[in-house]
């Protein structure tokens, strides 16, 4: 009861005590690295919001990362860590491209359509692997979905080379009709690459959290993750349970990849490694604590730090290698919040011994 | 040092959290050599009162003197150097590790940096022969029983040299024989000078070993009496405040037709072998069947297969003829059977999730719960708010977590959701299993209400006192098949223990006779 509030409380301290101490310890490097951390990070928020073309530019990058996040918190929530979503982006992205450069006659209120679907079930079908083989057999998520991610990355680029390229590295741009970008977006940001994307990260927002706490879906979801005991005992097909949440897990993961096909690049190139959006779509989610709301805050934050650190070096004369550093010590604090958590607990506890005294 | 026959003198002890006094002025005062009972409900303050002296909490205000030296118990270290040791309901034990492992864990013995492993066994033999402690050494932890883990955990502290024991809610977990040793073992602890206090609310264990109870009820101490002279019934009124009666009375049974037939049912438990083996037994609307039998005979495995949680080997289940055998959980559940799980925490309740919606968890998919897929919040509110009046489950509200609530609400949630139903066969394993006699009286008058509403309910329990006074009918089990069937007017307390020991009634009848009046006094 009172402890709870005080949850409450304890749940919103963390990820922003998390943010403050990476800015702090950013800082820190910055000045020991003789640079100014305040022309910096001025640069950095110019980089972010100097202009429509920076905050369209920001945006555009806030749009998969929030999908993303979505994704990996589902099935978080039922219990499950399905680091594999770097993988289920890479696939989306393929697909999604794959099928709007293959039928480049189609009209647009066809093309653009299924070509977002092919995504978003490519995404889908391979975290449903993890979840079958999870629901039927026990395997480990973490372990199949690692080496799902591999297989998605050399079957993309051998892909890209040898089936919709001769042997070239980059596909043809995507026909304009099954692109998600729209003059309009561009013209009121500056020529930025900001696309449809944001609008359809945002409707999902609340689509996500109506399905996680208003339908009997989600309440089962939720069950499952908390207790298969108890699920299992209230008639509840657990199995089934797990498989659809990997299955929507990686298909928001998938919407991701196809933000990235459709609207960012227009075409898919070969990748030299996983995408980066997919483990900092995971950052997202476990900074959000998994909650749509604290997602789209998280995925802001991360746009923020990674559109406007590409602004320092020319802004402040911060070096590119130093600003990943100092995003990188401000994800770091974010990782680590249970450290910021049992600091806040101890003090807690700290203060109730004393009370006591009195 | 001050002459004081105390070893432990706790002296108007309050603990407060925020505006909840937990523990409010509370006194207690324990004797060299003696057992010492705290009886209380769920809830009254005794698990407070004794993190208090084990120094896991620091009282608001207070004082506590040890061999009559006042002393400040700041932490668990100084309550060790003290001598003050506590074993706690729920086994901290290391299950990987072996026995030795574990008794010596934190205060480990070495030889040149070095676990010497072979000293400590040798003394932690010594010990266990010494109180009559048996234990495994070499065991690891996750294969022995729970009286052994229980025996481990008390050799834990004597081997860290406590002299004052704490025991919370000690036999909660253990079979009758297995009490019975924890009884012997406590008298040779005490003929050695330890002095013991026993966290508990059941009264006859009180009565059959302790020889001080200090009588605490929301968080005041009420008195502390000599056992000898006080009657149970004086206890229970003393702790609840108020009479209560320990054999809710009930009508003749009048049973009706057959709701669940069970017909030569084998079901195997993880490992493989047979649990249940060829069983058959009828259940008849207006009777409440019992299921007698030491832990580990089947029963478990029964309910788990009526239930659909554990598939059935061969054998046929039916109820109101229709076959139910390995239907799946949902299905049997709307043929009309309501289930109390044995494990409340496990399979009764998800924890974090809210009152509401563990109330809702057996119809959260129909009308007018949900419709389409869509949840009705406010209907599933409503329902667990009259749930709740109804049932009398006390919480603040049906937002709470079902975690947050006592071991006795969280029961009575579960009996609501399940008895709300109104099931043609109601299941309850172990419904009252850690709660206080009030919550007990309370479920026992539900299940009898439910069997007086011509429904068929079958109650397994492991006390004897509890099958004897609800059901109409006792099977007893014994290595997965029927020991026997008896009626409880007409057999004794010795008689099913013997027959829970794999006796036949017959045996049993004429062994119990034998043995005449003295163990029948000794029962009650």
């Amino acid at each position: 009861m009172l402890n709870e509030n005080k949850g409450a409380k304890v749940n919103i301290l963390v990820p922003v005590l998390s943010v403050v101490l990476g800015l702090i310890l950013g800082a820190i490097i910055m000045l020991a690295f003789g640079y100014d951390p305040m022309a910096g990070y001025q640069a950095m928020l110019r980089g972010a919001f100097g202009s429509p073309f920076y905050i369209g530019e920001m945006l555009r990058y806030a749009s998969p990362l929030i999908v993303i996040g979505l994704g990996f918190s589902v099935a978080n929530t039922a219990g499950f860590f399905n680091i594999g979503v770097a993988g289920q982006v890479l696939l989306g992205w393929l697909c999604s491209v794959w099928v709007a450069i293959s039928f480049p006659n189609w009209p647009g209120y066809l093309l653009l359509p299924i070509s977002v679907l092919a995504g978003v079930a490519a995404g889908a079908l391979w975290a449903g692997i993890a979840g079958f083989l999870r629901a039927y057999f026990n395997t480990s998520e973490v372990i199949v979905t690692i080496m799902l991610n591999y297989t998605a990355l050399y079957t993309t680029n051998y892909l890209v080379r040898n089936v919709l390229t001769d042997s070239a590295d980059t596909t043809p741009p995507i026909p304009k009709q099954a692109s998600l970008r729209a003059d309009w977006l561009s013209n009121i940001s500056g020529g930025s690459r900001l696309n449809m994307g944001i609008f359809i990260s945002l409707i999902l927002i609340v689509v996500v959290m109506i399905l996680m706490q208003k339908t009997t879906l989600g309440y089962e979801i939720r069950s499952v993750g908390m207790n298969t005991f108890a699920s299992r005992y209230a008639g509840m097909n657990t199995k089934q349970n797990i498989i659809l949440s990997m299955v929507i897990s990686g298909g928001l993961a998938g919407l991701g990849g196809v933000m990235e096909g459709l609207g960012t690049f227009e075409n898919i190139f070969v990748q030299g490694a996983m995408p980066a959006l997919g483990y900092d779509g995971m950052a997202v989610a476990l900074l959000g604590l998994s909650s749509p709301a604290g997602i789209l805050f998280a995925a802001l934050l991360f746009a923020i730090l990674k559109i406007g650190g590409t602004s320092m070096p020319l802004g402040s004369g911060v070096p590119t290698e130093v600003v990943d550093i100092v995003i990188a010590s401000i994800i770091f604090f974010v990782g680590a919040n249970y450290l910021i958590r049992f600091f806040i607990d101890k003090r807690a506890r700290a203060n109730v011994k004393k009370g006591g005294a009195e | 040092m001050p002459e004081t026959n105390y070893v432990i003198e706790m002296l108007g002890i309050t603990k407060q959290f925020g505006d909840f006094k937990a523990n409010d002025n509370i006194n207690l005062k324990v004797k060299k050599g003696e057992i010492h009972a705290l009886l209380g409900e769920n809830g009254a303050g005794k698990s407070t009162l004794m993190n208090i002296l084990s120094g896991l909490l620091e009282p608001t205000s207070g004082e506590i003197r040890v061999n009559g030296e006042k002393v400040d118990i700041s932490s668990p270290g100084v309550a060790d150097k003290l001598g003050i040791g506590m074993v706690h309901q729920h086994f901290m034990l290391v299950d990987k590790f072996t026995v030795t492992e574990n008794i010596i864990l934190g205060s480990e013995k070495t030889k040149a940096g070095f676990l010497d492993k072979k000293e400590a066994q040798k003394e932690i033999k010594a010990l266990s022969e010494r109180y009559g402690l048996f234990v495994d050494p070499t065991a690891r932890v996750e294969a022995i029983s729970v009286g052994m883990q229980q025996r481990v955990e008390i050799l834990k502290t004597l081997y860290r040299g406590t002299d004052i024991l704490i025991l919370d809610e000690p036999t909660a977990v253990l079979t009758p024989q297995e009490i019975t040793e924890l009884m012997e073992i406590m008298h040779s602890l005490t003929k050695e000078g330890k002095s013991i206090i026993i966290i508990t609310h059941k009264l006859e264990e009180i009565k059959q070993v302790a020889d001080q109870c200090t009588v605490i009820r929301r968080g005041q101490s009420i008195d502390t009496v000599e056992v000898a002279e006080t009657s149970s019934q004086q206890l229970a009124d003393m702790m609840v405040g108020r009479s209560v009666t320990f054999k809710v009375p009930k009508e003749e049974a009048q049973p009706k037709e057959t709701v669940l037939s069970i017909q030569d049912l084998t079901v195997k438990e993880s490992r493989g072998l047979e649990a249940v083996k060829h069983f058959n037994l009828d259940i008849h609307a207006g009777e409440i069947v019992g299921i007698a039998g030491v832990d580990g005979n089947g029963q478990s495995e029964l309910i788990q297969a009526i239930t659909g949680l554990t598939k059935v080997e061969s054998g046929t289940i039916t109820l109101n003829s229709k076959n139910i055998t390995n239907l799946p959980p949902r299905k049997i559940t709307e043929a009309g059977v309501g289930h109390i799980p044995e494990d409340r925490q496990k399979y009764g309740l998800i924890l974090p999730m809210t009152l509401y919606e563990n109330i809702s968890l057996q119809e959260y998919y129909k009308e007018p719960f949900s419709k389409n897929g869509i949840l009705n919040g406010n209907a599933m509110k409503k329902n667990a708010r009259k749930l709740i009046d109804e049932f009398d489950v006390r919480t603040q509200n049906e937002y709470n977590t079902a975690s947050s609530l006592s071991g006795g609400n969280q029961q009575k949630a579960i009996i609501a959701r399940e008895v709300s139903r109104d099931p043609d066969l109601l299941i309850a394993a172990q419904p009252t299993r850690g709660l206080d006699v009030g919550a007990i009286e309370y479920i026992h008058k539900r299940l009898i209400e439910h069997r007086d509403h011509g429904k068929a309910v079958l109650l397994m329990s492991f006390e004897l006192d509890e099958i004897m006074n609800v059901s109409d009918r006792i099977v007893v089990m014994f290595e997965g098949e029927i020991a026997g069937i008896v009626d409880p007017k007409d057999v004794t307390q010795q008689e099913l223990g013997l027959l829970m020991a794999g006796s036949s009634v017959e045996k049993a009848k004429a062994m119990a006779d034998q043995d005449g009046g003295k163990e029948s006094a000794n029962v009650k």
